[in-house]
């Protein structure tokens, strides 16, 4: 199957137009010529060619919709189509952001209502929905913390620890916030090594950025040790809350001792991931830390309902705020959607959720365990898994597996993260998938390993199968066409 | 909800894992917490969530009832129907960041499109696949300025113009960076040439918006050019632009920008309260090195087919880790589909009818309320689709009395952002406003001028106007009810 789609640009024709605007209902003003382009080198197309070319694109593409995702730390859920419904309904996606608060009471509610079933299920006093995407509340996170350690006159806490086993965005976010990155080991169990981290805790630790369960799927058996450690320093607790899933109705980060906290509607919350966005990423803080929130968020008026107020909900920025971390208020579509999915599971729904995200992993760690090397399978994973991409008596890599899993109907695997995990693939199934899904699955990845000791080219030359094969990124990078020629009239 | 597991498939994978229950599972988490009771509301159905979210939904002001003359940064645009038609494809909306482009080709060549008509658009060389919203666009495109004077350069001057919420979020952004930010406090009468006075060597960028927030066209050319003024100091000139305006007014790459960025929301985004929206970020072609988030490059296959890729991403925080110039990591890559889309829909001719529209209308409307007595239209610069009355009493009397009188959206503000522009109203009119529409919001703000001194106590709309629909007056009835608390 090669199919190929020409470009917006080959398919125009000058002349074409794919709507009609109305004529203009008003008296026409001059112009100011001397500010006018001279041309506009959009392309031109018939409406019925915008369709179809759109329609092809979106065949040539992989999806939650359309198969198993397993793709390792991004939890690729079903998107439930009501969800969508919801952020489409015209009272919601009509309204404009800087209408008065009276106007739009029923979008504040909404997010008040959000702020409230987040901090119920993390266990934090505040919470902002304001930034954007994971990564940007992560660095949303991270600047509560310098705030807060600015507030106490404490400017020495310039360092940020971090696990080896973490996303790359914690090192990125910590440079960005003005501070240096400090990595920390793990040990032989995948926990953090408690001894390496005790000897860097001292009083220039900022925070400690902690994905738990990490990146290779486990849950720290020492948490409350790694959390006391670096508060014992006077260092805050930031979580990375990508791997949420695992811990809905499980436990609560807050309960542990974390200070700040990101959520990830799009993975958690089952907001679709957009093909890369967007995304939304709220925080969550303690008590102490609510005052530095970036903001407006809603605040309820609990006396306006006896006075009979119209003004039930406000935006209101919180007192030491970090400031405006985006336009507006936050991802509102998104937050409307991830509403939705809190409400059809209830408190019941959500442990379900994580109880059989973590059940499917385990289920295809046991299965697969005995097919392809898993440093941890001694261990009880959380809501996903780290398998070597390692075939004995064969030289095939973990790339080489994740192509010809593309061939056998599949989106492969994270492969290479985390680094700490020679030729990994990362396995996420997410609680969506059944019994037959995982099990097919395992039937693909056992008649890997068979390829790969029997036929090894058939998987380097993988995927045979799919809308391209192997694209070649060096020569992308050195001949850097990053836009379409115009076509010259 | 939507877990297909039987009893007996549970059953059957605890065996194989070799744990008898659910909870077996979760025994690495401390005892003591572990299993807290949520204080969430109990499960409804979906039947029953789409219930709840009209009804609460029904107590907001939607502007498919409302006629609307609010913009700042957020404007309502056509959206044609292709739009959503193609947005709601599940093997779009359903997929991640195109980590395995063999299977990924559809968002891949749509984000090249994307790049491409964003370059057309703008007359810059290369684009990104976009930022999260127009004002952490900007932001980013501090952070590179800053990154391609190799960080000696620490100081931003940014014109008093430029949208308040963008300034307010490249403070926030940059907090920990140690920049020197100015030119804001200027009066916001600063022409360019009393912004350019502010640069020196050590500054990294300069930055005007035009159309400014104002909605007026600032005089980038002028007697020297700001771009060569700016280079001249060594700096870099960063232009926000709403995208719209592009496609009749002389777009950044032909003066001179090295960066134009800017919210892309009016290329087919709904308003939708805020978010999501889209950042669009654009360059020279010999930055792109320092340019921040994910971009799309042409390559082939083993085969030699055309394709596309994930490019430059030695550039990225996954690769740079600490030593990366962004922590970003996917983009609003819906939107920028979404944006693909319009453009594509609307091409060549219809972009440039809807800027054509938008400016006729809004120069009509300027025209009709600069004749009411007691308003006063600023008209010293050209404008596009957007500009600033000043009233003869607050701007929030004046909304209240259109809303409920009138069953309009009046306009911004200013005297929220700006001490001195008390009283001053920012009006935007865009293709969607009828002639119909711009005579009753004139007709609002005579009567208020004639009669300031009648009480606008009321807060949402009562009168019904002869000319809305019966749907409208359900829809102000209900608007009238405090929102339902949702738990």
């Amino acid at each position: 199957m090669k199919a190929h789609e020409p470009l917006v640009y080959e398919i125009s024709a000058p002349g074409r137009c794919g709507v009609e605007m109305p004529e203009p209902d008003v008296p026409l003003s001059p112009l100011p010529e001397e500010l006018l382009r001279d041309d506009l080198p959009l392309p031109e197309l018939a409406q019925v060619d915008v369709v179809r070319h759109y329609l092809r694109l979106s065949q040539l593409n992989y999806s939650v919709d359309t198969g198993f995702y397993p793709l390792g730390s991004c939890t690729m859920k079903y998107n439930p189509k009501v969800n969508e419904q919801a952020a489409r309904l015209p009272g919601l996606a009509l309204t404009h952001p800087l209408q008065d608060p009276e106007t739009v009471q029923g979008n504040l509610a909404i997010m008040w209502s959000l702020q409230e079933f987040l901090k119920e299920i993390s266990g934090f006093s505040g919470v902002s929905l304001q930034p954007a995407a994971g990564a940007q509340g992560e660095f949303t996170g991270i600047l509560i913390i310098r705030a807060y350690h600015l507030s106490r006159g404490d400017a020495r806490r310039t360092k940020i620890l971090i696990p080896d086993s973490a996303h790359g965005t914690n090192p990125a976010s910590t440079t960005m916030s003005g501070f240096t990155a400090a990595t920390i080991k793990s040990d032989e169990r995948g926990n953090v090594d408690l001894a390496a981290l005790k000897a860097a805790c001292d009083d220039t630790v900022a925070a400690i950025m902690i994905t738990n369960p990490n990146t290779l799927g486990l849950f720290d058996e020492h948490i409350e040790d790694v959390i006391n450690a670096v508060h014992d320093c006077g260092g805050l607790v930031y979580g990375d809350g990508a791997n949420l899933n695992a811990l809905l109705g499980v436990v609560r980060p807050a309960d542990l001792g974390f200070d700040v906290m990101h959520f990830n509607l799009h993975k958690t919350f089952s907001t679709p991931h957009g093909g890369g966005g967007p995304g939304s990423g709220p925080v969550g803080v303690t008590e102490e830390l609510a005052q530095f929130l970036p903001g407006p968020i809603v605040e309820l008026d609990h006396t306006a309902l006896e006075d009979e107020k119209l003004l039930l909900y406000n935006l209101v920025m919180p007192e030491n705020s970090i400031g405006r971390i985006k336009s507006f208020w936050g991802n509102f579509g998104m937050i409307v959607r991830a509403y939705t999915y809190i409400r059809v599971h209830g408190p019941e729904g959500l442990r379900r959720v994580a109880e059989h995200a973590v059940l499917n992993a385990n289920y295809l760690q046991a299965r697969l365990k005995n097919t392809y090397p898993i440093p941890h399978a001694d261990r009880i994973c959380m809501h996903e898994f780290v398998a070597q991409g390692i075939v004995e008596g064969s030289d095939v890599r973990a790339l080489d597996i994740a192509k010809r899993l593309i061939d056998l109907g599949y989106h492969p695997p994270t492969n290479y993260f985390p680094l700490i995990v020679h030729e990994a693939l990362m396995i996420e199934p997410t609680e969506t998938e059944s019994q037959q899904t995982l099990d097919a699955f395992v039937d693909a990845m056992e008649k890997i390993a068979q390829e790969a000791k029997e036929n090894p080219q058939l998987l380097k030359d993988a995927p045979h199968d799919a809308p391209r094969r192997r694209l070649d990124e060096v020569k992308a990078a050195k001949q850097l066409i990053l836009c379409a020629t115009f076509p010259q009239d | 909800m939507y877990i297909p597991h039987t009893d007996a498939e549970r059953s059957e994978m605890l065996k194989t894992i070799g744990v008898e229950k659910l909870a077996d599972l979760f025994r690495d988490v401390p005892e003591k917490v572990r299993f807290p009771d949520l204080r969430l509301p109990p499960a409804v159905s979906e039947m029953e969530v789409m219930r709840e979210l009209q009804n609460i939904s029904s107590a907001n002001a939607n502007l498919g009832e409302f006629p609307c003359f609010l913009g700042a940064g957020a404007y309502n645009h056509y959206i044609p129907a292709t739009v959503d038609y193609v947005l709601s494809r599940g093997e779009f909306y359903t997929a991640y960041t195109p980590y395995q482009p063999e299977i990924s080709q559809g968002t891949l060549q749509a984000m090249f499109e994307y790049q491409s008509m964003m370059c057309a658009l703008t007359g810059m060389e290369v684009s990104n696949a976009s930022h999260y919203d127009g004002a952490t666009s900007l932001a980013e495109g501090i952070m590179m300025a800053v990154a391609v004077s190799r960080g000696e350069r620490r100081k931003i001057v940014i014109s008093p113009a430029v949208h308040p919420q963008y300034r307010q979020v490249v403070r926030t952004y940059t907090q920990g960076m140690e920049l020197e930010i100015t030119g804001d406090a200027l009066r916001v009468q600063a022409g360019i040439p009393d912004i350019v006075k502010l640069l020196d060597a050590n500054t990294a960028a300069l930055v005007i918006q035009t159309p400014n927030f104002f909605g007026q066209m600032e005089d980038v050319t002028g007697a020297q050019s700001v771009a060569d003024q700016v280079h001249a100091a060594g700096a870099l000139l960063v232009v926000v632009a709403d995208p719209i305006s592009l496609a009749m007014f002389t777009p950044p790459g032909q003066y001179g920008a090295d960066i134009a960025c800017g919210e892309g929301q009016s290329l087919g985004i709904p308003l939708s309260y805020g978010g999501p929206y889209l950042g669009y970020f654009t360059s020279r072609k010999s930055l792109v090195r320092q340019m921040a988030g994910r971009i799309v490059g042409e390559t082939a296959d083993v085969d030699n087919a055309r394709g596309y890729v994930l490019t430059l991403s030695t550039r990225e925080q996954h690769i740079r880790r600490e030593k990366a110039t962004s922590n970003i990591c996917t983009n609003q890559g819906l939107m920028a589909l979404a944006a693909a889309v319009y453009l594509s829909t609307m091409g060549k001719c219809g972009l440039r009818a809807v800027a054509e529209l938008c400016y006729h209308k809004s120069h009509y409307a300027a025209e009709q309320i600069a004749g009411l007595p007691g308003y006063a239209v600023d008209q010293n610069k050209p404008f596009f689709q957007e500009f600033v009355v000043k009233c003869p009493t607050s701007v929030a009397r004046i909304n209240k009395h259109l809303l409920q009188d009138h069953g309009i959206v009046g306009g911004y503000d200013l005297g929220q952002d700006y001490a001195h522009l008390k009283n001053h109203l920012l009006v935007a009119v865009t293709e969607m406003n009828t002639k119909d529409e711009i005579d009753e919001f004139v007709e609002g703000l005579r009567e208020f001028a004639l009669k300031p001194r009648k009480p606008a106590n009321k807060v949402l709309p009562k009168k019904t106007v002869s000319k809305k629909t019966g749907a409208k007056k359900t829809a102000r009835k209900s608007a009238r009810k405090p929102a339902r608390r949702a738990r």
